[in-house]
């Protein structure tokens, strides 16, 4: 049953060991061990303030932990930027952060990784190429696009996560993960990118699902770490607790 | 997708793209009715060549206003960079001193300097691209009355007035040729480079810019020199078209310059806008201050009209925004 320590007959994919973070007087992580294996989608719940983006932000790049060991691939990893993060297969969702809203859904897909051909010394654009192989990867995962040539911010919010994922899916990423992905979205915008997630899954990757709400992410998730005040209340998978009793564990009405 | 979602979404793209359209069709009935109420002196090819000639500068300008403004900057430094680098044009102009190609490059270079330091300003020091430029504006104004001592340089050789002064084929002004080139590689480098797209991304959303790896702070720092650089080309073609270096003109030249790349739909917040837009706008300012001078309108209505096309271009802009998200 759920505890904060990883268990040894697991692969991970990553592995954070004994991670914590002060920010001056306050200790927003202590001693957490998280870890997410390939094809899993991992449930990170806790309330606002638990310390879940921390912990995140520091898998990200975004924060450096005061104390503890982040593992990627069975290998020791110091991760200092969110470029970093990315180049070694870390892909973040964020909803507001990931896409450029006034730019088209290819010029995001390629957004910092765009394709060029060269005439001479003069090298371009490869407008033709990116369009087609956009439109194509998102077919392939499953997410149908009217034209790469269509603005971000003209979509929905279920179609802009549909992107970010589908690009994190096509560049290799291993480990994707979500922030809040569902939370302002429709039933049915909700359940299609559920959907992608399991793709991703399917197609072997780690997946972070971050949220507030397990209602969110019970169908979908194999399993569930609750974060509470800063420390790990427990990892748990699926069909050891009901929804319900996970929920009591995030607002701390039940203990474990 | 329902159907009435899918419906109201291409509403909202036609409404973008109609506005996108809308100066070009607004440019091209401004010409078509000056075309019709004065046949025989607006719509001479001399008068058409002359105000393509007197757009060049300001269209110079707007060009690297433009990548400036995309990136969601704003530059305030050009009239006064075109001010010095005209001083020093003309300086190294005088007959029988240096070879033509001395105060090409020096001027071109002052510039591009000039501009490199704003970029540095705004992306390494974290100031405000308005506070750093309008500093630099008054910096670089009173280095251009100090080089030129207060009063304008004269005495240039005729090679250097024939760099803006002269014609291709004894028809085509030079300066229109250099406007025209100008435009086409910003063009380029705006719609098909990475460079270009990078541009837009800083300015549309910068922390996604980040997240993907892009650097930032050195895309601030090239559209800077882009624009300083240019502003550097137009303070040479000024200074050979009045064949002096005048460390008092380019006087609110930037002001022009973003009017121009305003009313040609380039939204001042950044991220958005057409490569055209800034050549739509400097030439529409050509247009109507031509027109109504050959109208026999008063030079003061005439600021008073631009203003009004000004502002209704950034309502435009503003209301296209409330629709669009």
């Amino acid at each position: 049953m759920g505890s904060n320590q990883l268990l040894p007959d697991k692969d991970y994919l990553v592995r954070m060991e004994n991670i914590s973070k002060v920010f001056g007087t306050i200790t927003a992580l202590r001693d957490v061990n998280f870890g997410v294996e390939r094809a899993e989608v991992r449930a990170l719940l806790g309330d606002n303030g638990a310390g879940k983006s921390t912990l995140i932000k520091i898998l990200m790049g975004v924060y450096q932990p005061t104390t503890g060991q982040i593992y990627f691939e069975n290998k020791l990893v110091n991760i200092t930027s969110p470029a970093q993060a990315r180049a070694i297969g870390i892909e973040a969702v964020y909803q507001d952060l990931a896409l450029v809203n006034l730019m088209s859904i290819s010029r995001n897909f390629f957004l910092g990784r765009e394709m060029t051909k060269n005439l001479g010394p003069i090298t371009y654009l490869d407008i033709r190429k990116m369009n087609e192989v956009c439109k194509q990867s998102l077919h392939d995962i499953g997410i149908e696009i009217r034209s790469p040539n269509e603005r971000v911010g003209s979509l929905s919010g279920g179609e802009r996560q549909s992107i970010a994922i589908g690009r994190g899916v096509y560049f290799g990423a291993k480990l994707l993960i979500l922030d809040e992905p569902t939370s302002a979205l429709s039933v049915a915008e909700t359940r299609k990118v559920l959907t992608y997630i399991e793709n991703a899954r399917e197609r072997g990757l780690g997946v972070i699902f971050i949220t507030h709400n397990v209602h969110h992410v019970y169908m979908v998730a194999d399993s569930y770490t609750i974060i509470r005040h800063g420390m790990n209340v427990g990892t748990y998978y699926k069909g050891e607790l009901s929804e319900d009793d996970i929920a009591d564990l995030i607002t701390g009405d039940r203990e474990s | 997708m329902d159907k009435a979602g899918f419906l109201k979404q291409r509403n909202r793209l036609d409404f973008a793209s109609l506005r996108e359209w809308g100066i070009l069709i607004v440019f091209v009935l401004i010409v078509g009715i000056l075309m019709l109420l004065s046949p025989s002196s607006f719509a001479r090819p001399t008068n058409l060549i002359n105000i393509v000639k007197q757009a060049s500068i300001n269209g110079i300008l707007a060009t690297g206003m433009t990548f400036v403004i995309i990136s969601g900057g704003i530059d305030l430094s050009v009239g006064s960079i075109v001010a010095l680098s005209g001083v020093i044009a003309a300086s190294f102009a005088h007959p029988g001193e240096y070879p033509l190609i001395v105060p090409i490059v020096l001027s071109t270079l002052v510039g591009g300097v000039a501009g490199f330091l704003n970029g540095i300003g705004v992306a390494y020091g974290n100031i405000p691209p308005f506070i750093v430029t309008l500093g630099s504006m008054t910096m670089i104004r009173g280095m251009a009355l100090i080089v030129a001592r207060g009063s304008p340089v004269f005495n240039v050789t005729k090679a250097f007035e024939n760099i803006a002064g002269g014609f291709l084929f004894d028809t085509i002004p030079y300066l229109v040729i250099y406007f025209v080139v100008t435009a086409a590689i910003g063009a380029f480098v705006l719609t098909r480079t990475v460079f270009g797209r990078r541009v837009y991304s800083v300015g549309g959303n910068e922390m996604a810019a980040k997240v993907s790896g892009i650097q930032v702070d050195r895309i601030k720092v090239a559209v800077y020199s882009i624009s300083g650089f240019l502003a550097g080309v137009a303070g040479l073609l000024l200074a050979s078209r009045i064949v002096s270096g005048n460390p008092t003109s380019g006087v609110s030249y930037e002001l022009d310059a973003i009017a121009a790349v305003v009313i040609g739909g380039i939204s001042l917040s950044g991220g958005s806008g057409k490569w055209y837009g800034a050549v739509i706008g400097a030439l529409l300012i050509a247009v109507i201050g031509n027109g109504l001078d050959i109208l026999n309108v008063s030079a003061h209505f005439q600021l008073l009209i631009k203003g009004a096309i000004i502002i209704t271009a950034v309502l435009l802009d503003v209301k296209s925004k409330g629709n669009r998200t």
